[in-house]
Order: structure tokens, then C-alpha cells, then sequence
């Protein structure tokens, strides 16, 4: 660990359960806590309690907060309710991605929720762009503690410990107030493992009460610690792209995927022009290729059509859950049919290449409830 | 944890346990697959293969990344264990136990340079800092 390295509130917390803790994203944070196979197979079967404290947090508000935010990201924020949250992108001029961000809104404003590695260039970019917009930005990312509860089970135990109402009435990717074991809380149902659960972002005085009562509650559900190794095989089976792997400066959404989330109807904001100019023939296709269980892909790893090189793999880890190999990355659009069988060099040696199907994304989806 | 007096380990972060008759056991170290973390296959040499001490013999892939196994002796491969093939998180849970890799008929005395466990211990530890 680096000195730069900030904790989160739970340090302490983490290394007494025996986290692994490693540098990302200038924070020390667990990787595991024993096994990221256990911790990935809880997630899935039972809950997982996973510490996201180094997201950050940046509350908009302001007359103009809306018109700032429409300008900002690529995703139409006049659409949402209070009450509901959005995923997006914020684009550079030239399209390319500063960072990918859920936006929450309020009674009284927004608060938008970003990587931890982005968040100074995030917070530099939305200070610029805020020019001109009746719209003032809070940092609130030092005093807010985000603990993710995903797995089947989540609901039961956040359900458990919530007093205020019945949180199986908020819907995916709806949040309200409340309250959880007796502590004020942001109740949000989402997350980025593919499983049903909540967000919880409280203030950071609370983060260790919060956390004991989790996992007491839990622990007769099966709920267990998870860490960031967990987490991203986890994110990987459930498609989810990952900022400075799959997406990133020199990336647009529309390769990526992720043209869902960018809506020219709403009128131009930062980006749109170069986002128009590449929608009709994006360079790039972003795709899923599923090899054996023996064959793991790692990021930069080529992928090759015949003897040609036509692509990258951008994520790559072992499924779990699915029992296989699994990449993420880019190829020419003309290879990303699924179906189509592409080569991944794995290793020097050509006989050890993975020969694999392109497949649809997500590799992983939860059964219906 | 077994007894590991007559564990004697490589640089590398295998092991090798005499058996008694020139045979050995041959695994990686506590230290090695805590840093290795979940193991998610080997890829081990079939039996009646040849290997020689401090070279190449298969490979053990973790969610992290993959690495070689070099060998700690030279000898003939007399059984793979087909427990960590079927079951690899063994590695993890007892690596110096149930989670041997490979069985040997070891050729003349062990290379001198190898660690007993404290010295290994100590090795290891500066390693990781």
C-alpha cells in the first residue's frame, strides 16, 4: 500500500475480517476476504455485503441544476422522477467517455455518483461545465459511505432492518429515504453484481454501525463480506462495463454498447455532434466471447478472426457462476455477430489460443422471482 | 498445518515432501496461493513424464493471473492428483495437504539449495513487502 492511499471509513472494519486490502483506485479496499470464489457464489445464491465507500458522491443543485445536467450527460434527466435514479455517461467534445455515473434525484435536487478514480477529473470537468448554468456542485464524497447488499437474500435482511415502510415497494432503480437499523440511509435498488439488492449511502459516521447490523442480520441468510475481486467477476457474468477497462477516454458509448443511454432527441449537449457523426458506423462493436473452463481471457489479450487481429479483449476472468472463461473487448463490427467464432490469444503459443463464440451479453442473467 | 520438517521449499514457492522409497510430493506454498488467490486450474504433466529441477512443469491459473510451477527436482512424474484436477480450490484450502499437485520418483538427492520451512518462511516474507 502506497501512502496516497486513502481509507474509507471501514478500514479498520475490513482488516479485522480479514480483508485482503489492496491499492485501487488511490483507496485501500479489500479484494477478498478469504475467497472471491465464496464471496462470488454467496452473491449469487445467498447476499453479499460489499463496502463501495470509494465511490464518489457529488450533490447538483440549483434553478439550473437541470439544464447543467442535460448538457453534461448523454442520457435524458428531464425524464426523471423524483425518486428514481439513471444510469449515464458524461462525454468529452470528441465522444469520448469522461466517466460512466448513476444520477439520483430528489425532492430538491440531484446527486450524481462517479468512479473513484474519476472523481477529481470528474469533478474538474463538471466544475468547467457548469459555466454559465445557475447550478452549484457539492462534493459530499469524504462524508458518505455507499455499502452495496446484493443476492437474493438482500431484500429480506435490508427488509429486516428497515423501519418506514416496506423497501420491497421501491423498484429497480428507485430510491427513497429511510431508515436502516435505526440509522438515516438513501435506500436505492440497484447495484453491479446482476443480482437483485440495495445501495445504501449513509453518512460516513455511521458506516460501522451500519455494517455490524448488516451482517448480524444477516449472517443467519447467509450474508457474508465480499470484496472487489468478487465484485468484478461478478459485474463481468452480469455484462456491466467497467470504467478505464471497457470504457473509457478514448471510447464512445455507441461502441460500447451503451447507445441506450445516449438521447440526441433530448437536444444537443456535450458530445452529441461527434456522437451523431459516429452513430451511422460506429469503428467498433463491444461484445461478449464465452471459452471453456480452462481458458481464462485477460484484459489486452488479442482477438484474432483466421490469422488477422480484429479486436481486444478490455475485461476477462473466470465465470463462476456460468462455469467459463469470459471476455468483454472490441472487434470490428463485422465479426460481432453472435455466433461468430473468433481466436483469443491467450498464450505465446498458438496451440493454447481459445477458439470462441461471439455470445450476447450478459453472460449471466438472474432467474425470474 | 501439517508438520513441516521434512517440507523443503524452492524460491519459486513449491514444495517437495520425501515420502520414503525416493518418491516425494510435490505442491506450491500456503504463501504462494494466498498470493495467487482462488485457484481455477492446473495444468499438470501426465504421468510417467520426465522433469528436471528449476524448470518448467505446468502451470496453475488463478482469477488474478497464471503462473509457472517449476520443479524443485528432477525425477519422473508417478501421479497427478486427480482431487485439485476435479477440485482446484483444494490449492487454497490446504496447499501443503490434500493439495499436492504431483507425485515423483525423485532422481538421486534433493538440490541443496532448497529452503527448509523457517528459512523459506523468512524468504517469503521479504518477498511480499
Amino acid at each position: 500500500m502506497s501512502e496516497a492511499d486513502q481509507k474509507v471509513p471501514l478500514d479498520a472494519v475490513h482488516r479485522r475480517s480479514g480483508g485482503q486490502m489492496v491499492p485501487f483506485a488511490g483507496y485501500s479496499m479489500p479484494l477478498h476476504y478469504g475467497s472471491i470464489r465464496g464471496e462470488h457464489q454467496a452473491v449469487r445464491e445467498r447476499a453479499g455485503l460489499f463496502d463501495v465507500s470509494h465511490m464518489g458522491e457529488v450533490n447538483v443543485r440549483g434553478a439550473g441544476a437541470l439544464d447543467f445536467l442535460q448538457q453534461l450527460v448523454t442520457n435524458d434527466v428531464s425524464k426523471l422522477a423524483p425518486g428514481r435514479a439513471l444510469y449515464t455517461v458524461m462525454c468529452h467534445p470528441d465522444g469520448g467517455i469522461v466517466d460512466d455515473l448513476l444520477v439520483y434525484r430528489d425532492e430538491d435536487g440531484y446527486m450524481c455518483v462517479v468512479n473513484a478514480a474519476r472523481h477529481d477529473v470528474d469533478l474538474d470537468w463538471m466544475e468547467q461545465c457548469r459555466a454559465g448554468h445557475d447550478a452549484n456542485l457539492e462534493d459530499v464524497s469524504a462524508g458518505t459511505v455507499l455499502l452495496a447488499v446484493q443476492g437474493p437474500r438482500a431484500m429480506g435482511i435490508v427488509q429486516e432492518l428497515s423501519s418506514g415502510g416496506d423497501v420491497s415497494a421501491i423498484r429497480y432503480y428507485h430510491h427513497r429515504p429511510g431508515e436502516v437499523a435505526g440509522l438515516p440511509v438513501r435506500i436505492s435498488r440497484t447495484g453491479y453484481t446482476g443480482e437483485d439488492g440495495f445501495e445504501l449511502y449513509a453518512d460516513a459516521g455511521d458506516a460501522e454501525r451500519l455494517w455490524t447490523a448488516l451482517l448480524e442480520a444477516g449472517s443467519s441468510a447467509g450474508l457474508i463480506p465480499a470484496g472487489l475481486g468478487a465484485r468484478d467477476t461478478l459485474r463481468l457474468e452480469a455484462g456491466f462495463r467497467l470504467y478505464g477497462q471497457d470504457i473509457g477516454e478514448n471510447t464512445d458509448p455507441l461502441s460500447a454498447g451503451l447507445g441506450w443511454v445516449v438521447k440526441p432527441a433530448k437536444g444537443g449537449f456535450i458530445g452529441s455532434d461527434a456522437l451523431a457523426a459516429i452513430a451511422p458506423s460506429p469503428p467498433r462493436t463491444f461484445i461478449g466471447l464465452k471459452m471453456g473452463p480452462r481458458e481464462i481471457p485477460r484484459h489486452g489479450h488479442p482477438i484474432y478472426h483466421a490469422s488477422r487481429q480484429v479486436g481486444e479483449v478490455t475485461s476477462g476472468s473466470f465465470g463462476f457462476t456460468v462455469g467459463a472463461g469470459l471476455a468483454m473487448g472490441y472487434v470490428e463490427p463485422e465479426f460481432a455477430s453472435p455466433g461468430t467464432e473468433l481466436r483469443v490469444q491467450l498464450r505465446a503459443d498458438p496451440e493454447q489460443w481459445a477458439t470462441a463464440p461471439v455470445v450476447a451479453l450478459p453472460f449471466y442473467q438472474r432467474p425470474e422471482s | 498445518m501439517p508438520d513441516l520438517t521434512a517440507y523443503r521449499y524452492t524460491k519459486t514457492h513449491e514444495w517437495v515432501k520425501p515420502e520414503g522409497s525416493g518418491e516425494a510430493l510435490v505442491g506450491i506454498s500456503d504463501h504462494a496461493q494466498s498470493q495467487l488467490g482462488d485457484v481455477i486450474f492446473l495444468e499438470l504433466p501426465k504421468e510417467g513424464t520426465a522433469i528436471t529441477a528449476g524448470a518448467r512443469f505446468g502451470s496453475v491459473e488463478s482469477v488474478k493471473a497464471a503462473s509457472d510451477l517449476y520443479a524443485p527436482v528432477s525425477g519422473e512424474v508417478l501421479a497427478v492428483n486427480g482431487d485439485v484436477s476435479a477440485s482446484p480450490e483444494l490449492v487454497n484450502q490446504d496447499p501443503q495437504g490434500r493439495g499436492w499437485l504431483i507425485r515423483v520418483r525423485v532422481e538421486g538427492d534433493l538440490p541443496n539449495d532448497l529452503l527448509d520451512a523457517a528459512a523459506y518462511d523468512s524468504f517469503a516474507q521479504a518477498d511480499s513487502h
